[in-house]
């Protein structure tokens, strides 16, 4: 993602950045398919895989019964027996159905085995809140899965990301999980027509800035650049990272920052306390200990679940707003 | 299909195989010289030996905490099993996954598992890839019947019947989940009232035979290489030693006298008296089968002992693959 971006570049929203990321990930392997509750027909009922069923066919993009434990073992066998699965768990708050077949199947199976097999195995799942869909629908729990031993996961933020994501994980030869952002459908960004790959476990650094950093992960990164355009007014220069994958987390690049900018905040959706931010604060804490000039700051959601009504939802969720108090609060104005 | 000199042949040796792998395994980790814990297959080769005699290494099966005897009757390699239960490097899975997750994936074994009912599912995954692939490979879970209590094998049962996936879901209900009797924990005595929910066939084998289990097992296998879909076999059948170890945990929950009358039942005497009364083999022939199996067994172990442990600097490798 460069300023550059020429005016030809071409614009797509995240919506159809998953279908497009998708469908050149089904292109590019034979032995890749997609299976999911209402992928196939439906498209999802999130309509982000719209027109796939019909060009790749019900052999390949696949609608399931209502069996996410099912699904995830799906992914399991297929992909320790040669194929590539995409296996699609609607909301990343029905993880909880399948959780055994994630934490001790899909993710220790090669482990356990000595090494002895691959499981090239993708999970989309869309996560997040914003649209009043309440506690079973809304949340973050990407923490759940970074903590566990051989998965990798990714929360892109914008169109070129989660086209990039879904084909590098495609690509890996082990389980990863693209967590999208059902909030962010409608973003509009640049997204090169051809397949590419972003690179898990790399951050990028999405403004630069000298006297403050900001890791904003997933949609939070949209709300931390809002945050930095006013905090420019105050005259505090922040420099915004985006980790992209949380596992492999991307340490180095957060700790340039601040050995840069000497403070730190971490933002996400998910509920603060246990949060991914609590171990990027721990870890700038124990590797820039001597570089900080303040403690370092965590927002997330209240240790509450996600409310439904429009107004409780809004208080529940960071926004630019509450990233700027956050970090004036860090450097001590008002 | 016909039951050949040949296949009575292997179904004996595929048993007798596992019986004495197990009776070892058990002395060794009772004497404390294996670490961890093993819960031992006697009692129900039958079910294994009977199953495996129609796979090859192209079809995949699950196994369960109770693992041995499956891998062994899919052909599994003495050395490397006993290095593995011993933690050794020159394991099957290079002392890092022991009793519990042994597995051998180069021949379809898609590991031992240490959670109840997690194998179906991985099981319709390596259907499905059958079926994805073209081959006429099937996939064959094994489970017992307090999995089937699960509802990770409710999904799977399901997902292969509406699919119509090669997979062939091998029951053995040894009358117990754990220490609790079937009648304790589930209100029907035949796992196979069940397929009819799922839409396929479930039928019933005596788990203590392994000509009936090889008969049962070879229709419903032939079924799912015909691309006719799922069937729930049922094995009834019975362990000797306990949950868990030789001797378990001291619990007395089941009478001596149900197990004497099941040693009756032994499917190995049983086959042996087989093999006798049709002339396959002489009781001398028999004796040679197992003495040479018991060789087999000391020289494992004997590599087993003699194998590095793994060094402490591999713990985290192999968590991803890297290239």
């Amino acid at each position: 993602m460069t300023a550059e971006a020429t005016t030809e570049a071409r614009q797509l929203p995240y919506i159809l950045a998953i279908t497009e990321g998708v469908r050149q990930s089904l292109q590019e392997y034979d032995t890749s398919f997609l299976a999911g509750e209402d992928v196939g027909l439906a498209g999802s009922v999130f309509r982000i895989y719209k027109g796939l069923y019909a060009e790749f066919g019900p052999e390949r993009v696949i609608d399931s019964p209502i069996s996410e434990a099912g699904l995830i073992g799906l992914g399991v066998g297929a992909g320790a027996t040669g194929l590539r699965p995409m296996i699609d768990i609607m909301f990343s708050d029905f993880i909880g159905e399948c959780m055994d077949e994630i934490a001790n199947q899909l993710a220790k199976t090669r482990y356990m085995f000595g090494g002895k097999t691959t499981l090239p195995v993708t999970v989309l799942t869309m996560g997040g809140g914003g649209i009043n869909l309440a506690a079973q629908h809304s949340q973050s729990l990407e923490a759940w899965l970074c903590h566990i031993p051989g998965l990798k996961v990714m929360m892109p933020a914008t169109p070129h990301d989660v086209k990039g994501a879904i084909i590098a994980a495609n690509r890996d030869e082990n389980p990863v999980f693209v967590i999208m952002n059902k909030a962010s459908l409608g973003i509009t960004g640049e997204v090169p027509e051809e397949p590419y790959a972003v690179n898990i476990g790399e951050a990028i650094v999405r403004r630069e800035g000298s006297n403050f950093t900001i890791v904003a992960i997933g949609r939070m990164m949209h709300e931390a650049m809002t945050a930095a355009e006013i905090l420019e007014k105050d005259g505090i220069d922040v420099e915004v990272i985006d980790p992209l994958t949380l596992q492999p987390l991307d340490t180095e690049t957060i700790l340039t920052s601040v050995r840069k900018t000497h403070r730190a905040l971490v933002v996400h959706e998910a509920v603060r306390f246990g949060g991914i931010g609590a171990e990027i604060a721990a870890q700038i804490q124990e590797n820039a200990f001597d570089d900080l000039d303040a403690p370092v700051g965590r927002i997330g959601a209240p240790f509450s679940p996600v409310p439904f009504s429009p107004p409780l939802e809004q208080a529940y969720l960071p926004n630019a707003q509450k990233i700027a108090d956050g970090v004036k609060d860090l450097i001590g104005l008002d | 299909m016909e039951l050949t000199k040949d296949i009575l042949l292997d179904l004996h040796r595929r048993m007798v195989r596992i019986r004495h792998f197990e009776d070892e395994a058990g002395k060794l980790s009772e004497s404390g010289q294996m670490p961890g814990a093993l819960h031992l297959y006697v009692g129900e080769e039958a079910v294994a030996a009977g199953v495996m005699v129609h796979l090859s290494d192209e079809d995949q099966i699950t196994s369960t905490h109770r693992g041995h005897g499956h891998l062994v009757a899919k052909g599994g390699d003495f050395k490397q099993m006993y290095a593995e239960l011993y933690g050794r490097s020159t394991g099957y899975n290079k002392g890092k996954g022991g009793s519990m997750h042994i597995a051998n994936v180069d021949a379809g074994m898609l590991g031992a598992n240490g959670i109840v009912a997690a194998g179906p599912p991985i099981a319709v995954g390596a259907g499905f890839s059958n079926k994805y692939r073209g081959t006429k490979n099937v996939a064959v879970p094994f489970f017992g019947d307090g999995a089937t209590n699960e509802g990770s094998f409710h999904e799977a049962a399901n997902m292969a019947a509406v699919w119509k996936l090669p997979v062939v879901f091998v029951c053995e209900n040894n009358g117990y989940g754990e220490f609790t009797p079937q009648a304790e924990h589930q209100a029907i005595k035949d796992i196979t009232d069940r397929a009819a929910g799922y839409g396929m066939p479930g039928i019933q084998a005596d788990g203590m035979d392994a000509i009936a289990v090889w008969e049962a097992a070879g229709e419903a296998i032939e079924r799912a290489r015909n691309g006719e879909g799922p069937t729930l076999l049922e094995c009834k059948t019975y362990r000797y030693y306990d949950h868990v170890g030789r001797s378990g945990i001291g619990l007395e929950y089941r009478s001596d006298e149900e197990l004497d009358e099941y040693r009756k039942e032994d499917p190995i005497p049983k086959i042996e008296k087989h093999l006798i009364d049709n002339n396959v083999l002489t009781a001398d022939e028999i004796q040679a089968v197992h003495d040479g199996i018991l060789a087999e067994i000391a020289e494992a172990i004997k590599f087993a002992e003699n194998s590095p442990l793994p060094d402490p600097s591999t713990v985290t490798e192999d968590v991803y693959y890297t290239g």
